[in-house]
């Protein structure tokens, strides 16, 4: 018996998307993770939309967090980063049918008020209701004016992976 | 600042198609959060005083404090290079609120510790607070060995200073602090001293970039209440930030970089080239 009913199309939510971004030098390894990512997609057009708040991005060091707050994201100044953009191959996730589809997801991400194009490999698991959605990319953090002064250069990468894991449910 | 129509209207315009474009999410009303103000000062110290910050929780901020000697010493002192005084110490989160903290100076040979408390966050949001406060209690015992012939007791070591630290993050850039301070020496140098000292000390910090700050300490004495020779504290800093250090830099008429010596026993004058160079260095280790 099935408990949960599959719905085809419609809007899918999370309020608890998580983030990790991770960055490895020699030197040192830096990773974050939010825990309250706000995110939908629309199962009939593909539409797809992220706001992450950075204040929500926790670290394992206080001292860290705050850097990252003050100095690097100025999060008052730019409090979110967001990304609005197209599940491209919409048509084969299957929102209905249990079951793993893969998509490729394109769009502009925004942070610090900085928008750049982005894509990524997409993958679905549909069960019971919910829709798992997991991707990777690499961006760049001066592409978004985050300065890493020279003085830690070394302990900052310029390839920062950001891992998305997300688990949507129909919206009513 | 002012903004000219045309920038309103261009910042109005891109919150529209921004809105139009994230909305997915808009019709999420989301539970109003307090948002804590966070780095109202770069570090737990404005230069020689205590700052509202605290270290958080396991983490260790270990501390080295240096005061040179008088520029005005000049050429053959290396204008003051060549004389030193230091406190070496450490402050430690028991919670994010709740520090403690020892030290010991070289002047005196004096140690010291404390327990500070932040027990008022200043925050908007859902709970709005215009400012932190922050308790500091400390004790200060003096090693040197006695010179004067008299009864000297061990309670004549010892010196105690509590503080209400009061500040406001007024914006980014901008955080003053008020600190009320009353300091208690068991033994006071003459007779015209008194026992207990109140003082009111200010302290400002301006951000320069996002990671060095210009700092201000100023600690009045009231009146009648220290040897007329004594003169209050008036330091001048700047501050820079990188990873896990943050070095003070500044100018300062004031004694040794304990409250004791600070705020009751400056007797320097700016006006007569009575500053010094010091130096704070402060890097945090975590547990």
């Amino acid at each position: 018996m099935v408990a949960f009913t599959n719905h085809s199309g419609g809007i899918f939510k999370t309020n608890t998307g998580n983030i990790n971004f991770f960055s490895h030098t020699p030197v040192e390894d830096i990773t974050a993770d939010n825990h309250k990512v706000k995110t939908a997609f629309d199962g009939t057009s593909g539409k797809l939309q992220f706001s992450a708040l950075i204040k929500d991005f926790e670290f394992p060091k206080a001292l860290m967090q705050e850097h990252f707050n003050e100095n690097y994201m100025e999060s008052t100044k730019f409090p979110k980063a967001t990304f609005s953009g197209l599940i491209e191959n919409i048509d084969a996730i299957k929102t209905g049918e249990n079951g793993t589809y893969t998509s490729n997801v394109t769009g502009k991400l925004t942070i610090k008020d900085v928008t750049k194009e982005v894509s990524a490999q997409g993958t679905f698991t549909v069960k019971n209701g919910v829709v798992n959605a997991k991707t990777t990319f690499v961006i760049n953090p001066e592409d978004y004016n985050i300065e890493i002064p020279k003085t830690v250069a070394g302990k900052i990468s310029k390839e920062i992976k950001i891992t998305v894991d997300a688990d949507y449910r129909h919206a009513h | 600042m002012l903004k000219s129509p045309l920038i309103l209207l261009a910042t109005f315009a891109m919150s529209i198609a921004s809105g139009q474009t994230m909305d997915l999410l808009d019709d999420e009303e989301s539970t109003p959060t307090i948002e804590y103000t966070f780095a109202t000062f770069k570090t737990n110290r404005v230069v020689n005083g205590h700052s509202i910050e605290t270290v958080a929780k396991r983490e260790f901020d270990f501390k080295i404090a240096h005061r040179f000697g008088f520029l005005n010493g000049g050429p053959y002192d290396l204008f003051g290079l060549d004389r030193a005084t230091m406190r070496i110490g450490g402050d430690y989160g028991i919670t994010d609120n709740l520090n403690v903290g020892i030290g010991r100076s070289t002047e005196d040979k004096t140690y010291d510790g404390f327990v500070k408390y932040k027990f008022i966050k200043q925050s908007t949001g859902a709970k709005k607070m215009p400012v932190t406060a922050t308790w500091v209690s400390h004790i200060g015992v003096s090693t040197i060995k006695w010179t004067q012939d008299r009864e000297n007791e061990f309670s004549h070591r010892v010196h105690y200073t509590h503080q209400l630290l009061v500040a406001r993050k007024f914006t980014e850039g901008l955080s003053v602090q008020l600190s009320p301070t009353l300091v208690h020496k068991n033994l006071v140098d003459s007779a015209s001293s008194s026992n207990d000292i109140l003082t009111l000390g200010v302290g400002v910090r301006q951000k320069l970039t996002t990671r060095t700050t210009l700092n201000l300490e100023y600690y009045y004495v009231l009146p009648d209440q220290l040897e007329s020779d004594k003169t209050n504290a008036l330091s001048v800093g700047f501050d820079i930030e990188t990873g896990g250090h943050v070095f003070q830099l500044f100018f300062t008429n004031s004694s040794g970089p304990f409250e004791k010596a600070f705020i009751t026993d400056t007797k320097a004058k700016w006006l007569d080239g009575d500053v010094r160079f010091g130096f704070n260095i402060a890097r945090t280790f975590n547990f």
